[in-house]
């Protein structure tokens, strides 16, 4: 197949009777079982090569604050809070949970909607900081040389709270929805009692979805 | 009238630039490929668009499986006396009585996922045994005895003057509360940074992440 038959017929010079002709022996080798044999291991090596990388994502976590006086308090007005409930059901509401008659700023999302609403809240904070500027954390940020559009959005906190339900995916998920959309100040908080009723209230309420 | 000889050509081919071909991929595929090493319950990561290199060595793993199951290993390629170390810190704390043998079986396992009370008794199993056998996962649901804070305390013991990397490989469909748990045990070995292992996946265009990317790319290039 691969090799070229060079040894030709007997039409050459005749050399009399009884002179035996040394065969001429060719010098190509047939290559089809070393090509057989290459792709063989390609295919096996192609099969079993672990291409997928894995990469990490950082995390850090604070310290247990006991203490409510050292406890970090955010502005109610910057702060959106992301509760992560069953079957990848995503609830949030912007500053203090209220849910009154008329009142009620609990919403339910999910994970594709949820990036429009944490840049909507972003956008708001950053909106209404420029109408208050901040001179001495920009002062402050020019002087050790970081953009000065990071004190736009300093006061914009997310913070996530999962239910016992929620799977470690959406913990996953969420927390790179928060680098995706470049979030600087985010905290994983015990969800509160109140939350998790709520959240069990509205997954009965539409058992469908 | 006179005919056109067409001249005979070989239907051969020749091969050779064919099978240059194929030998170099067939080399490039054996010295990329790096086997996967074995792992005691198979995991699916969740993505995230971060593609920070994973620490492989000096670094303590915590995987989840997806029945909740918590499994804990030690990475030391370089220092094997470490696993020794660890297992013998295990021992005295807990007083398992274990065997100078069972403790050098330690560091033959890949991932440890029973609790204290078991150990022993996972130990002495035979290789073979080892693998057949179900664990059933470290206890850490319970917070009085959450037993994955001794594997902690004990590996960086081990680990002391050393840079330690916690990993926390956990299954996409492994719930929250294990992974809390897990948590709260490194925050009460005053350990508030980990990784958590991820596959990656790619930046969503137009997003805030993906302009910043791009500025970066701008000034790199400049």
């Amino acid at each position: 197949m691969a090799s070229i038959d060079t040894g030709g017929g007997d039409s050459g010079h005749k050399k009399g009777p009884g002179v035996k002709k040394a065969k001429k022996l060719s010098t190509r080798v047939d290559m089809t079982p070393m090509v057989d044999l290459g792709f063989l291991l390609i295919t096996f090596f192609v099969f079993t090569a672990t291409m997928t990388t894995p990469t990490t994502l950082d995390l850090n976590m604070p310290k247990d604050i006991k203490d409510e006086k050292e406890q970090t308090e955010t502005k109610e007005s910057s702060t959106l809070t992301i509760l992560l409930g069953k079957n990848n059901h995503v609830y949030y509401y912007e500053g203090q949970l209220k849910v009154a008659e008329g009142e009620n700023n609990f919403k339910s999302s999910n994970f594709k909607d949820i990036r429009n609403v944490i840049l909507n809240k972003k956008k708001e904070v950053i909106s209404r900081y420029a109408s208050h500027p901040d001179p001495e954390c920009e002062a402050k940020a020019q002087k050790e040389g970081k953009p000065v559009s990071n004190c736009a959005d300093k006061d914009f906190v997310v913070i996530i709270k999962a239910s016992k339900d929620a799977s470690y995916k959406n913990t996953v998920d969420i927390l790179d929805e928060m680098t995706i959309n470049q979030v600087r100040t985010y905290a994983m908080v015990k969800i509160g009692k109140e939350d998790q009723e709520l959240m069990d209230k509205t997954e009965e309420s539409n058992p469908a979805n | 009238m006179p005919s056109v000889k067409l001249p005979r050509k070989s239907t051969d081919t020749d091969m050779t630039p064919f099978v240059d071909i194929a030998f170099l991929i067939l080399s490039f595929f054996i010295m990329a490929t790096k086997f996967k090493p074995p792992e005691p319950v198979e995991i699916t990561t969740p993505g995230s668009v971060l593609s920070q290199k994973l620490p492989e060595s000096n670094a303590v793993m915590i995987t989840v499986d997806s029945a909740n199951r918590v499994f804990f290993s030690v990475l030391s390629d370089k220092d094997k006396s470490k696993y020794d170390v660890v297992i013998q810190g295990i021992n005295e704390s807990q007083n398992l009585n274990l065997s100078p043998a069972e403790m050098k079986d330690f560091s033959k396992v890949f991932a440890v996922g029973v609790p204290f009370g078991s150990l022993k008794e996972y130990l002495s199993m035979s290789d073979e045994e080892q693998k057949k056998v179900k664990q059933p996962g470290i206890p850490v649901l319970d917070s009085a005895n959450n037993q994955l804070y001794w594997w902690i305390l004990e590996s960086k013991k081990a680990f002391v003057g050393e840079k330690l990397n916690f990993l926390i490989k956990g299954d996409q469909k492994s719930k929250y509360p294990t992974f809390e748990a897990v948590v709260s045990a490194l925050k009460r070995n005053d350990e508030f940074k980990y990784n958590l292992v991820t596959a990656l996946d790619d930046v969503p265009s137009g997003s805030e992440l993906d302009k910043v990317l791009k500025v970066q790319g701008k000034v790199e290039k400049n």
